[in-house]
């Protein structure tokens, strides 16, 4: 789940050149714009089947939070 | 659940009008650098759009959409019964820009007119109105005018809303017609959400103060008074990608509707990204999903009408179409509509 939810994060933000770390707050990337996360909607929706209403997806802070939420809904 | 099934009505044609000033993304100032605006033109598909001057209105786009498709109908003025305005652009606060079509056009005295408002599912709910109007015989001609001048209510320098949208009209005729199939449609509404797109003052809950016009920056590129569009982008698209491909689900079920006896899927023209989504989710490919967004940007409620004359002109003209229609948008709002059409009038693009 980790590797494979970080791979397409990274894919989706347009990362090549850097790892990154669960720890992160995504939206202090360089990369992140509106345009982005609409993209990390899309991603969610096709990858993992889960759509996170905005307000949800407000308290979300880090990549570890974001991805713990994913884990979460997909399991259900 | 909010079906209808409306019979004995049809699309005797479809005329759409827009502004000949074009507006090219790459140009826009609201981008740091070029690439910055392929960026934004990669994501969401909109390489320009159309934009009216300061004296054209929405429904002057209609007005010319209507004239046109009336003279080459060969329709005779007297006898359009009803007419429906539908637009979040009117020309006046009062009256019912309607009222002002009829007598312009150049309508009967006997012509039942009104406006309604409506964002982008309004040409679909507007179907479903004038359809029942028509239905029943009372009513045997009808038009259908829908448009927007978009850009008239958006901020010059936010870049959240301005790039994304253009300016068109659209007139339908539609006409009784025993026997024919009419409208299958499936309409909802979520309005705790209205807020996701809002002009929030200038009505009569927020009236027009001096402050209204204050513009604010809310981000970089994001500058705008409360007298325009704010759209939350992120909650319209999650709402879209959840609520349209099932809406349309429902209404195939419910009327028995096959995939692939659907010519073509017609979309509100949100951007790229949505009709994309939504054509992969319920397996339409690219061919029979006409677009306009890449030429004129969302162009609101008329971005239905204008799609189809843009890109499906020559179908619409000569062959017998089965067609699913959805619009979605301010509201929040959503309609999906099944109808077939068969060798209807369909004038080329107007530009104004």
């Amino acid at each position: 789940m980790e590797t494979k939810f970080i791979d397409l994060f990274k894919e989706v933000l347009e990362i090549e050149d850097r790892d990154i770390n669960l720890s992160d707050e995504f939206r202090q990337y360089d990369e992140w714009d509106s345009l982005v996360y609409l993209s990390v909607i899309a991603m969610l929706d096709d990858e993992y089947d889960i759509v996170i209403e905005t307000d949800e997806f407000k308290k979300l802070i880090t990549v570890g939070e974001l991805m713990e939420e994913v884990k979460k809904r997909s399991s259900k | 659940m909010a079906f209808q099934t409306i019979p004995n009505v049809k699309i005797s044609g479809i005329a759409a009008c827009v502004p000949k000033n074009i507006e090219k993304n790459v140009d826009s100032s609201l981008f740091l650098n070029p690439e910055d605006a392929n960026k934004f033109i990669k994501s969401t598909g909109i390489v320009e759009k159309r934009v009216v001057t300061d004296d054209q209105t929405s429904s002057d786009l209609c007005y010319y959409a209507a004239e046109k498709l009336i003279s080459d109908l060969n329709w005779v003025k007297e006898d359009i019964d009803c007419l429906i305005f539908i637009t979040q652009t009117p020309d006046y606060i009062v009256p019912a820009t309607s009222c002002v079509l009829q007598s312009r056009l150049g309508l009967s005295k006997e012509c039942h007119s009104f406006d309604v408002t409506l964002g982008c599912s309004a040409w679909v709910y507007g179907l479903s109105i004038i359809g029942s109007l028509v239905s029943s015989g009372n009513f045997k001609k009808g038009l259908l005018l829908v448009g927007e001048t978009t850009t008239k209510t958006k901020s010059k320098q936010d870049k959240s809303t301005y790039p994304l949208f253009g300016d068109a009209g659209s007139a339908t005729a539609i006409e009784y017609s025993v026997g024919s199939v009419g409208f299958k449609v499936h309409s909802g509404t979520d309005g705790s959400k209205f807020e996701a797109i809002n002009i929030p003052d200038g009505g009569f809950r927020n009236q027009t103060k001096l402050d209204s016009l204050e513009m604010t920056k809310f981000e970089e590129g994001v500058i705008r008074n409360k007298l325009q569009y704010v759209m939350d982008g992120a909650a319209v698209f999650t709402f879209t990608i959840t609520t349209v491909p099932k809406s349309i689900a429902l209404l195939m079920e419910k009327s028995n509707i096959e995939n692939e006896n659907i010519d073509f899927l017609l979309l509100h023209q949100a951007n790229k990204m949505i009709v994309d989504k939504v054509s992969r989710k319920l397996k339409f490919e690219e061919n029979r999903v006409p677009t306009s967004y890449e030429k004129f940007g969302n162009t609101s409620c008329s971005s239905i009408p204008l799609t189809m004359v843009y890109k499906i002109q020559s179908n619409l003209k000569t062959q017998k179409l089965n067609l699913i229609a959805c619009g979605f948008g301010s509201g929040l709002s959503w309609a999906t509509a099944y109808f077939e059409t068969e060798n209807i009038i369909c004038p080329n693009l107007i530009e104004i």
